[in-house]
């Protein structure tokens, strides 16, 4: 256990040094949020239908989803990428740990730290002046914590996986393209996914990258009351199972069959 | 019982074909065809505690391979394997604390961060004691000259200090066995020595079992009394590097300093294989003629300042082994 916990620090370590990026990606992230926000602005005066959402929800949403926009699964670990492409990875599997466990323990940390450089700048300039409000009650804003690192396992989980599959693609160019697409809309980044139409909402209300954001930002704004929020807390849970479950598997088969060549 | 025996071991890759021409490329988008390549062809040897074995043969000869295989990142074909007892590629973990790996080319340290990071990492990764730790930093450090390093992060090092720190990152956890993957390959004189120095000290004063893979036949010539020739995954000779001479090149060197310039020597059992100066090179089979026979022959004939017998390099006999063995194949 030691171990993984010790590869989690040393790669926090290494990605606080991205100092500047981050603070790039505040301002982005952030203008980004603004412009966002006038569309929805625009967009919800202009319509007379009682939307599922209102204004100031949607507007809650989009400053979480600014905020979070590191914790979702839409990036690679350049880092191993390059590890499994030059052989490197090699050194890694000489280790006395389970390189899954490993895996994880850097997805963790990947989608961790660059979240916690980026969100508290943005979460405190949209709630003093932009319209992110609060959590509906204490108890929603608890719930809401746990469900966020429900979040970040279930974003790690699926990151992983990913990351597995390389062994068999070596080069991540189709998966890089893919995935921001992916797991930014099904997330509810892009648009709050209850504003989709109706006819999509059984197929969004039960896919995994909802967990990852979706359902947080549903519990934070009250979307989801209270006692059924465990629930939800359930259907995050049982998803890190499922990837966790199926990311080990395979990691198991591609260390029968990989090769490492070279050198 | 040996620490390490190797039965029968055979892997080879499958390469997928490349077809020139629109249609065939179509093709093999569907069908992909491969060509089988053997990188093991059944090899059997065994190694005992403390010994020190170099572990050669040309670019291919599946020599990292083996070194793979061993370390347990590989399951190989057919064959067994059999290290501490137990098969690597089945006990991978178990197998991997006892053992250290340094693959010349790559290197095992975190880029950005410094050395002394990389070392508290592999601390934790493979539950090493404080005390022992710190044991065994001092002697690492002391050894290799490692103090000032220490703090720098990695990419900042030359490649001779990042071997250093990458053989010393390899020795924490006190392996009983040591696989070296071409460890001086790039090194300039000085560190070459360094790491040779070093690598001899660990076994000889640590009984550590090293198999040594390398292209440089100082590093064998310093250190191994046994060597494993491997060439298209077979191996070709096992035994020590007196014998590896004998069997590829029986012959000795006599250099002979002449008074005359202009003079040559002539003689039914030595050739002249160089001539600069005053200086001869004469090459001779010690079993057709002895050294002190020849001798008495040449200084009954010339007058010579200066003479001594001498064997020829050993890079000279394992290129003459590579190139018999390429045109026995052919």
């Amino acid at each position: 256990m030691n171990g993984y916990l010790a590869i989690l620090k040393m790669r926090m370590k290494t990605l606080l040094q991205y100092r500047t990026a981050a603070f790039a990606a505040v301002t982005t992230e952030f203008f980004w949020g603004l412009i966002m926000m006038m569309i929805y602005q625009a967009f919800f005066s202009s319509t007379t239908a009682k939307e599922p959402l209102s204004l100031s929800q949607s507007i809650t949403f989009l400053w979480l989803g600014q905020a979070l926009i590191q914790l979702l699964p839409w990036t690679i670990d350049k880092e191993l990428e390059a590890q499994i492409k030059n052989g490197n990875v090699a050194y890694e599997l000489v280790r006395p740990v389970d390189l899954y466990a490993i895996w994880f323990a850097r997805a963790l940390a990947l989608r961790l730290i660059p979240t916690l450089m980026r969100c508290f700048p943005i979460l405190i300039l949209a709630g003093l002046f932009f319209g992110l409000e609060p959590p509906v009650s204490g108890q929603a804003g608890a719930l809401f914590a746990i469900s966020i690192i429900l979040a970040l396992f279930l974003s790690s989980a699926i990151s992983t996986l990913v990351m597995v599959s390389l062994f068999w693609t070596i080069s991540g160019e189709g998966i890089q393209r893919l995935l921001p697409n992916i797991s930014l809309l099904l997330s509810g980044l892009m648009v709050p996914l209850p504003l989709f139409p109706h006819w999509l909402q059984p197929f969004l209300s039960i896919q995994p990258f909802r967990g990852v954001l979706d359902i947080p930002c549903r519990i934070y704004t009250g979307v989801i009351p209270i006692d059924t929020a465990f629930y939800f807390l359930g259907f995050q849970l049982a998803w890190i199972c499922c990837f966790v479950w199926f990311g080990h598997k395979l990691m198991k088969k591609a260390a029968r069959h990989f090769v490492i060549q070279g050198g | 019982m040996p620490l390490l025996s190797v039965e029968l071991l055979s892997k080879s890759y499958k390469i997928p074909k490349h077809c020139k021409g629109f249609w065939k490329e179509l093709a093999a988008l569907f069908s992909r065809q491969y060509i089988v390549k053997k990188a093991l062809d059944a090899i059997s040897f065994k190694i005992k505690e403390g010994e020190l074995v170099g572990y050669i043969g040309p670019n291919g000869a599946g020599k990292s391979t083996t070194v793979k295989i061993l370390s347990g990142i590989l399951v190989p074909d057919a064959g067994d394997v059999k290290m501490f007892g137990k098969t690597p590629w089945e006990h991978r973990i178990e197998i991997v604390r006892q053992i250290g790996v340094v693959f010349g080319q790559r290197t095992q340290l975190w880029w950005d961060l410094q050395v002394i990071e990389s070392f508290e990492l592999f601390k934790a990764i493979y539950s090493i004691s404080e005390e022992s730790y710190r044991h065994t930093l001092n002697i690492l450090v002391d050894m290799l000259d490692l103090s000032e390093l220490l703090h720098v992060p990695v990419r900042h090092l030359s490649l001779g200090q990042r071997m250093r720190c990458d053989l010393a990152a390899s020795l924490l956890h006190s392996p009983k066995i040591l696989f070296l993957d071409e460890p001086t390959i790039g090194l300039d004189a000085v560190n070459k020595l360094a790491v040779r120095d070093f690598i001899r000290h660990l076994n000889r004063q640590k009984n550590i079992t090293v198999l040594l893979t390398t292209h440089d036949m100082d590093d064998i010539e310093a250190l191994c009394n046994r060597v494993i020739v491997l060439n298209e995954g077979q191996i070709y000779f096992d035994g020590s590097l007196e014998c590896l001479r004998n069997k590829i090149l029986p012959e000795r060197r006599l250099v002979v300093d002449l008074m005359d310039e202009h003079e040559t020597i002539k003689n039914n059992h030595a050739k002249v294989v160089k001539q600069e100066g005053h200086r001869i090179w004469l090459s001779f089979d010690p079993a057709q003629i002895p050294a002190p026979v020849l001798i008495a022959q040449i200084t009954a004939k010339h007058s010579v300042t200066d003479l001594f017998v001498e064997n020829p390099p050993i890079e000279e006999s394992i290129a003459r082994l590579y190139s018999s063995y390429r045109n026995s194949s052919l």
